[in-house]
């Protein structure tokens, strides 16, 4: 494994200084190193981060090979600086067995572009009645330990409870997509002063604080850990932080275009606009802001959902949902969290990165910067300014809310144990 | 500068009035011997549903026809939301073969907005009915009925509605005729009150330009108009209101209630009316009751708006909301 020195870099944006990689690790940190034997990179004031952990994402494969594949969404990923990422498990096949785990965790090491750790599905097919054989994926290669049935939410009581319980026996987690059902049959927006206008179906926010709520009170009975997927309301928060304050083992997710996007941009009728949980009102936008800088909120996750140009090139309501997030993520919560001073760098590589691998247990990421860790890194120019082109993208589709507008920071490199997979802005 | 009509409010006070005053003239058409005028001959349209609507789309045609237009009818119940590519496919169909003008009935909320913005086509767009959102032309007649019974025939051209006071009762959470009629007649002057039963009424109304009432009896003493909306069955299963009998006693409309409405006061229905559940047969029947008429302003308004969108010298209706954002 060949050398590394990164000169001058802001280490989780602090006084520049160089950073040795050697052997896959962080070897030397200080002023002045020696560049003997090491290929150098000049980091001139850039701020370097540990390699990011996407809790979230939706690499496609198999089934939609269309949208994304393991490949592709991988190049994404660490073009978004990230160094692993969680794939979900609304698949096709659904990722409820060990083969289908086993065959994304295995492509994504292949590939080599960055750590593909499985989500297994709660139930059997997402559909809600049967527990997925939870302890044999775990037990797999992928040694999978988060759960969840996102794009559904596992709304059985009863279901959700045995779930909760089972995976204490080896440490997993369920990622709950809290959406009550039959609150939000026919769907198409959030619920509130722009959908009464434009006669989209609503999408109420009761009806996921209602399924937040019934779920910590359902890890605290059963003294389980429960992760809450892209919360995207303001009593959502509230409901996270009184669980947490009650000592609930609770964690929870938001997603950058929840931090900075509101449902006037659905006046459009633009099917980028469409997502799901849907984009909430600037009072939630402002909550979750503030509830991510206090840690109510403990991580980002991109809820990266790539989707093929004809599944949202149509009116609203036949458009899929979702949008993609790996390559603009890092550019959006330095806009949202960095440039309005509620986080710094250390907050950043703590919600991006270390709370996320440690959520999922993803062990080898979220490492502090520091000698004889890992060396999965992320060097961020954050001075950069420019217009967000999707045409640039390494993901497989281009559904971005952001095409064309500003966004702040630029990932330049990243490192994945010691191995480049983003140089200079290009893929590897 | 876009020409289209896809919603009631992105019309001002004068492109509403212009479109009133506009289908006075057509209605003299409908008296003539030949209900006929050149003024889009060579003009192509089309009637694009795709969602069944059998009075509008023949209110429509007749308009077309009315004007000389070449009419083409294309029917697509059904296939539009099951298959995202066709509201697309079918647009760029129908501009390949020179369409000006694309009349859209949509059972999605916004297509209409999309088509017109889109880029997929060029020709004008008028919207028929989109989803839960909006149908511009009924709102368009119902004032047109209003002006005329409430101000007059002739006394009314060049005026607006004014200080009239309008309730609208019923599936106001599910009508594109109410919201449509909320920003019109909000435009034209008029005070609107919308009564139903709380489970009807869209969260988020706390910001449109009107009143909102659960109590319709308490509201009828003081309204010009009443427009009685069509309460689907179906809403009873969903569990909106408990049953069809107690929805009559609280928000129908028959004799009884009737009475208690000022001498002129008129009452007004988009239809299909289902008797006996919002409005019982004899107040359907009577005199006050407009739904006859409606249908016929309904053809006035159309040529009116297709006369201006197509074949006036000025177009009087612009689209503003992109304009806007």
């Amino acid at each position: 494994m060949s050398k590394i020195l990164i000169r001058g870099a802001k280490v989780l944006g602090g006084e520049p200084q160089d950073v040795l990689i050697d052997g896959g690790l962080v070897a030397e940190i200080g002023t002045g190193l020696s560049a003997e034997g090491a290929e150098v990179v000049e980091a001139d004031g850039k701020v370097l981060l540990p390699g990011l952990v996407d809790l979230h994402t939706h690499l496609r494969e198999p089934g939609r090979e269309d949208s994304e594949t393991v490949l592709t969404g991988t190049r994404a990923a660490a073009s978004g600086g990230y160094t692993a990422v969680f794939a979900m498990a609304n698949t096709f096949p659904v990722a409820d067995t060990a083969g289908v785990v086993e065959q994304v965790y295995r492509l994504g090491r292949e590939h080599g572009y960055c750590d593909v750790q499985p989500i297994g599905a709660v139930t059997v097919g997402l559909e809600g009645r049967k527990l997925a054989e939870l302890g044999a994926m775990h037990e797999s290669a992928a040694g999978v330990t988060v759960f969840s049935d996102d794009g559904k939410c596992v709304d059985d009581a009863v279901i959700m409870r045995r779930a909760l319980e089972y995976v204490k026996a080896f440490g997993g987690v369920v990622a709950q997509h809290a959406q009550e059902p039959r609150l939000t049959e026919g769907a198409q927006m959030n619920e509130g002063v722009v959908s009464a206008e434009l006669g989209l179906g609503g999408w109420p926010a009761v009806a996921e604080e209602s399924i937040i709520a019934r779920d910590v009170l359902l890890a605290e009975h059963v003294g389980s850990r429960v992760h809450i997927c892209h919360l995207s309301t303001a009593g959502s928060v509230e409901i996270v932080r009184w669980a947490k304050s009650r000592g609930i083992d609770v964690t929870a997710e938001v997603t950058p275009h929840h931090l900075l996007l509101t449902d006037e941009l659905v006046r459009t009728y633009d099917p980028v606009y469409k997502v799901n949980p849907p984009l909430r009102t600037e009072r939630d936008v402002m909550a979750l802001r503030e509830a991510l800088a206090d840690g109510t909120i403990d991580i980002v996750a991109t809820d990266h959902a790539p989707h093929p140009h004809e599944d949202k090139d149509c009116e609203w309501a036949a458009a899929a949902m979702g949008m993609v997030g790996l390559e603009t993520a890092l550019s959006v919560v330095q806009q949202t969290m960095v440039e309005t001073g509620l986080l710094d760098w250390t907050g950043v590589a703590d919600r991006m990165s270390a709370a996320p691998a440690r959520i999922g247990r993803a062990d080898g990421h979220g490492r502090p910067v520091s000698v004889g860790e890992p060396a999965n890194l992320t060097l961020v120019d954050t001075a950069y300014r420019g217009s967000v082109d999707p045409a640039g993208f390494a993901s497989r589709s281009r559904n971005t809310p952001y095409a064309g507008r500003e966004l702040p920071g630029r990932v330049t490199h990243t490192w994945l144990r010691g191995k480049a997979t983003l140089v200079d802005g290009k893929l590897a | 500068m876009q020409r289209h009509l896809i919603s009631a409010a992105d019309l001002t006070r004068d492109d509403a009035v212009l479109i009133l005053d506009t289908a006075e003239e057509m209605a003299r058409v409908a008296d003539r011997p030949i209900k006929k005028l050149p003024t889009l001959r060579g003009r192509t349209v089309v009637n694009l549903f795709f969602e069944d609507s059998t009075r509008t789309r023949i209110s429509f045609e007749a308009a077309e026809k009315r004007l000389s237009a070449d009419v083409i009818n294309f029917t697509a119940k059904g296939s539009s939301v099951s298959k995202g590519e066709s509201l697309k496919d079918t647009a760029q169909t129908l501009e390949a073969m020179g369409v000006d003008a694309v009349v859209i009935r949509h059972g999605a909320s916004g297509a209409p907005y999309r088509l017109a913005t889109s880029g997929w086509i060029d020709a004008a767009v008028i919207n028929a009915g989109d989803g839960t959102h909006q149908h511009p032309t009924q709102a368009l007649l119902d004032a047109f009925t209003m002006r005329r019974r409430l101000v007059g025939r002739d006394a009314g051209i060049g005026q607006d509605l004014a200080g009239k006071r309008i309730t609208i009762v019923g599936d106001v959470l599910h009508s594109r005729v109410a919201r449509s009629n909320v920003d019109l007649l909000h435009t034209l002057g008029a005070e609107v009150t919308l009564v139903a039963p709380p489970t009807l009424v869209p969260v988020g109304v706390g910001t449109w330009p009107c009143e909102v009432s659960y109590d319709l009896d308490s509201t009828l003493a003081k309204s010009d108009a009443v427009m009685m909306l069509r309460v689907q069955r179906e809403r009873m299963n969903a569990a909106f209101f408990p049953t069809e009998r107690e929805y009559s006693r609280r928000y129908g409309l028959d004799g009884e209630r009737m009475a208690k409405m000022p001498e002129h006061a008129i009452v007004m229905h988009p239809g299909p009316m289902v008797r006996g559940m919002e409005i019982t047969a004899e107040v359907a029947d009577s005199d006050r009751c407009t739904v006859v008429e409606q249908v016929a302003n309904g053809v006035s308004i159309r040529m009116a708006v297709l006369y201006l969108l197509l074949g006036g010298n000025e177009p009087a209706v612009t689209h503003t909301r992109t304009e806007e954002k």
